[in-house]
């Protein structure tokens, strides 16, 4: 990318944080509602980005997701009401914790094949479920409650913003590359001489870490938390962000976490039709397009050559 | 294709920046926003009482609305999701330009909400959300303001049921057997618990279920082998018949005792009378009941849904009711005043027992003892409310 | 002692019914290679069904259950001609996702048209304990009838797979789709009549939960077939024997653990062997070991 490029992102970022503060914290214009949206949107971008990690790019299809971000909600809500741990070292602790897990669950599991795999994560994610339910020190089934309310528009945006850019390397590094490879053909990855077991785990536990910040965010926003909140039925909403996104497009995951949080939003009125529309969407989108819809294209800082043409030669050939 | 992408990500922001400034003009209805759990998990009991909440809108403006002025119940559903029920609750308050809230029905949903109604300052009143902390900040020890129940919280039901047991019953040894994924069960788990220890008795098995459990036999058969003279389970109705039913099938015909949850004519549907025989719950409402207020609900409800109301749609239609009685007592749409007049609440002659609020806004009521008779609910005693 | 039998009988009548749900699904997989997770949605529709020919048209039991195994029948092939046959040459990804999407479609759908409350099912069976050692132990008739009629579907299953024409044609198509339709098999027959079967055995499944468990609801299949996918994994996906002895092996674990620790553990322990299992033994207990496919 080139610095040009880079510096127009940075102040297109910084005017998105600053005209969304200006307009909730200064003047008030966003209302109660939008605000909440605003954080679900953030919420949803870095679950979706992270899963996508894992599904879109190394091509394992975990269905456990929800588990990492009750991890991450609970060791933060833990570490802030009972240790006193100020914010951001909650986030990370929760992130950690969830990244270890993460560790500890993919070694295993990680070499099972697909359908094996989806459903041995899915089992771990009702393990943790099931643990956290038995656990008297954060409420059991009733949860935590009182959780002090730190997450806003600014903690949000700088998250989302570490987890999309750390991400976005990560896929761009060798490392990723190690993945995408694994996704094409794990067993031509294997002979080029490419730890798959490796590479599979770290892509999943750094999926885990940012699962874990979300939860983390999730648990200083809504006040209370509980087992049943990251049931099953959270997993799956992820995995439908990131099939609309786009199996493999970071900037498709942003959108759609964007997007699906707009739209729930916007068909509130709906009610239980809501997830009726959103099961066609995702059987339609597999037949129609199953790449999602952005396929594994990206938009990235290049755009802003279309956009904004330059005046000298082109220094990002 | 880019260059769409862009318009689009640029055009999403703007909605969300600008499209929420919308206008708000006074309405010429009295809005009531509703936010219950329509779909997802617990989907029976918000459905249930919106269910008793249409009722209760539908027969106020029938007799001429409030001062003149029809009540509208604007009713979303927040997907049995505590983070949805506050968005849902953000949006009646923030976009919907309602004076009052109703729901949610669980006590986590409405933990949630809870902090923003507050903020907002709109009164908002549950049927069935039995956590103290609900009405009473746990930190400061202070009532909520706005925040009102029509249902018993825990202490009262699982006591009056514990003195039940040891006393009239004269059991000494009793198992519990709870919903360990539901609040409300675990509350009065350990409040029974507690209670019948205080006086002399013995608790010989306890063991938690999950709501999406079927089978009780194993656990049941552990019951029968510790020597239970009574098993408690504090659970809502569906559960409760099937453990009753497996349980008479396995031989154990001990008394059951249990708590409001139980209300619902499918208790019988499900189980048959036949089982339920020497059973008792705890309840504020009988639909058997003669008293004339809620014969006409019962006679009402029926006449609209073609069927016999549990507790949450008599919960339903007198939290509902009693709102639009305070609305009415206040003369205006402001929703301080409201809260005021909903705190001023005295004998309350509702559904489900004559009613007032305590500081803590929880309801006074009386308790009745209902014991389940070849199918028919006979009330067995009732209770004045103790402290 | 007697305690300790009491459970293994409360956990073989609770393995019967994953076991009967499981034939299913491993028939599917069998043949097709696909985890049908709207399995239990289709034996929530079996179960509707039978109940509205019970309770509102007055049918009796039998007729009741042909006729949801024929209604429970063009769903399951419906699903398979709309979302799963356009995707038959796309990765397992999409096609696993898609199954997903039929389960939630079904379920929300299930919510808005059949109503969110349970519904209790007309007991036309009677249900009669059997006691035996002086009341100690009991059976009942309907899990006599369970256990019978899951017995029944395996070896008619064996049979249908092993023996006949159809059932060769399926094997065929198992093992090489490609060179099964090269060899004259209509493959796209093939595999209706699998949806056929298995929806089918998910429909008297179905019936049978709501008779056993006295209710019906839209989400009453999706835990079911969880559990019952779990058993078909543990016994060898693929398997028909094997869905069987998951399924009661399932059944048993879950009785242990509820009797002799805590129901709250059951389900994380259901799932810990479920993982062990795969790890230990991916192709579960009664599966042959093969090499991947390159």
């Amino acid at each position: 990318m080139s610095k040009r490029n880079l510096s127009i992102i940075c102040i297109v970022l910084f005017l998105v944080w600053g005209l969304v503060f200006l307009a909730t914290d200064v003047f008030g214009f966003i209302n109660s509602f939008q605000q909440v949206n605003i954080i679900w949107a953030g919420i949803n971008v870095i679950l979706a980005v992270s899963l996508n990690l894992v599904v879109g790019f190394t091509g394992q299809l975990a269905l456990g997701h929800a588990g990492f971000m009750a991890i991450g909600a609970y060791v933060s809500a833990v570490t802030t009401m009972q240790f006193g741990f100020p914010y951001p070292l909650a986030i990370l602790a929760g992130a950690l914790v969830s990244f270890l897990m993460g560790i500890l669950i993919g070694l295993p599991t990680l070499r099972l094949r697909g359908d094996y795999l989806a459903i041995a994560t899915l089992g771990f994610g009702e393990i943790i479920r099931g643990v956290l339910v038995n656990i008297e020190y954060v409420g059991g089934a009733a949860g935590i409650n009182g959780i002090p309310k730190i997450t806003n528009w600014t903690w949000t945006f700088v998250m989302t913003v570490f987890t999309v850019v750390i991400i976005n390397n990560f896929i761009k590094s060798m490392h990723g590359k190690a993945c995408i490879t694994i996704r094409d053909d794990e067993v031509a990855a294997e002979l080029m001489g490419i730890n798959t077991t490796y590479y599979k785990t770290l892509a999943f536990s750094l999926g885990a870490f940012f699962a874990g910040i979300a939860g983390g965010l999730y648990s200083h926003y809504f006040f209370m938390i509980q087992p049943a909140t990251f049931a099953l039925q959270k997993s799956f909403d992820a995995l439908v962000m990131v099939v609309l996104g786009g199996l493999g497009s970071v900037t498709g995951a942003v959108f759609a976490g964007l997007g699906v949080t707009f739209l729930n939003a916007a068909l509130i009125e709906l009610g239980a039709f809501r997830m009726v529309i959103y099961s066609i969407l995702l059987v339609a989108v597999m037949i129609f397009r199953p790449q999602g819809l952005m396929g594994n294209k990206e938009l990235s800082g290049k755009i802003f050559d279309r956009i904004l043409p330059k005046k000298g030669g082109n220094d990002d050939a | 294709m880019k260059r769409l992408l862009v318009i689009l990500l640029v055009a999403m922001l703007s909605v969300s920046i600008v499209g929420c400034a919308g206008t708000e003009e006074a309405s010429d209805t009295i809005r009531i926003g509703v936010n219950y759990e329509l779909s997802g998990p617990v989907a029976t009991y918000g459905s249930n009482t919106v269910d008793g909440i249409k009722l209760a809108v539908k027969e106020v403006n029938e007799a001429g609305g409030i001062n003149g002025k029809m009540v509208e119940a604007i009713i979303l559903d927040n997907k049995s999701d505590p983070a949805e029920a506050l968005s849902v609750a953000t949006k009646l308050m923030a976009e919907e330009n309602i004076i009052a809230l109703l729901g949610p029905a669980t006590s986590g949903a409405c933990l949630n909400v809870v902090p923003a109604a507050m903020d907002a300052g709109i009164p908002m009143m549950t049927g069935s959300a039995t956590n103290p902390d609900v009405t009473v900040d746990p930190v400061t020890g202070e009532t909520r303001e706005y925040i009102f129940r029509t249902c018993f919280t825990d202490p009262p039901q699982a006591i009056v049921g514990a003195a039940f047991a040891m006393g009239d019953l004269g059991v000494k040894k009793v198992a519990i057997y709870y919903d360990n994924t539901n609040d409300y069960s675990k509350g009065l788990y350990e409040v029974f618990k507690s209670e019948v220890e205080a006086a002399g008795g013995e608790v010989v098995a306890e063991e938690g279920f999950s709501a999406d459990d079927q089978e009780f036999r194993p656990t049941l058969t552990k019951f029968k082998n510790a020597g239970a003279e009574l098993i408690y389970v504090p659970a809502y109705y569906e559960k409760v018949a099937k453990i009753i039913s497996q349980a008479r099938e396995l031989g154990i015909d001990v008394p059951f005792l249990g708590a409001d949850g139980w209300d619902s004519p499918d208790l019988v549907a499900i189980a048959g009378a036949e089982p339920l025989n020497n059973t008792y719950f705890t309840n504020h409402f009988s639909s058997s009941d003669t008293a004339p207020v809620v014969a006409e609900f019962v006679a009402e409800f029926q006449a609209e849904y073609g069927e016999v109301p549990g507790s949450f749609q008599a919960l339903g239609y007198d939290t509902a009711k009693l709102l639009m009685t305070a609305i009415e007592n206040a003369g205006s749409e402001d929703p301080q005043a409201i809260t005021d007049a909903l705190a001023a609440i005295a004998d309350y002659p509702a559904v489900t027992g004559t009613l007032s609020f305590d500081e803590a806004h929880n309801p006074i009521k009386e308790i009745a003892i209902i014991e389940m008779v070849d199918g028919e609910q006979v009330l067995s005693t009732k209770i004045a409310p103790s402290k | 002692m007697e305690t300790f039998i009491a459970q293994i009988l409360n956990g073989l009548s609770l393995g019967s019914i994953y076991a009967l749900i499981a034939l299913g699904y491993t028939m599917v997989y069998g043949i097709i290679q696909l985890i049908n997770f709207a399995h239990g949605e289709i034996l929530m529709i079996g179960a509707y069904v039978g109940y509205y020919c019970v309770a509102v048209f007055g049918m009796n039991i039998y007729s009741a259950m042909v006729l949801s195994m024929l209604a429970s029948s063009v769903v399951g092939v419906l699903i398979e001609r709309i979302a799963y046959k356009p995707l038959r040459n796309s990765g397992r990804l999409s096609v696993l996702i898609t199954a997903i999407g039929m389960s939630l479609l079904l379920q929300n759908g299930g919510l808005i048209v059949l109503g969110t409350d349970y519904v209790p099912f007309p007991q036309v069976i009677e249900r009669v304990p059997y006691h035996f050692f002086g009341g100690h132990l009991m059976v009942t008739s309907h899990q006599v009838l369970i256990f019978t009629v899951s017995i029944l579907m395996m070896i008619l299953l064996q049979y249908i797979v092993g023996y006949t024409k159809i059932g060769s044609a399926m094997r065929a198509v198992s093992h090489d789709r490609e060179a099964a339709s090269l060899m004259g098999i209509n493959v796209d027959n093939v595999i209706s009549f699998t949806f056929i079967i298995g929806s089918s055995l998910a429909a008297v499944a179905g019936v049978l939960l709501g008779l056993y468990y006295q209710t019906i609801h839209p989400l009453m299949g999706f835990m079911p077939g969880l559990k019952a996918f779990v058993a078909a994994v543990l016994g060898g996906i693929g398997v028909i024997p094997g869905a069987m002895l998951g399924g009661f092996l399932l059944g048993i674990v879950e009785a242990m653990v509820s009797g002799y620790w805590s129901t709250t553990y059951k389900d994380p322990v259901v799932f810990i062997v479920l993982i062990i299992i795969l790890i230990v033994k991916p192709t579960g207990l009664l599966g042959k070991n093969t090499s991947e496919k390159v």
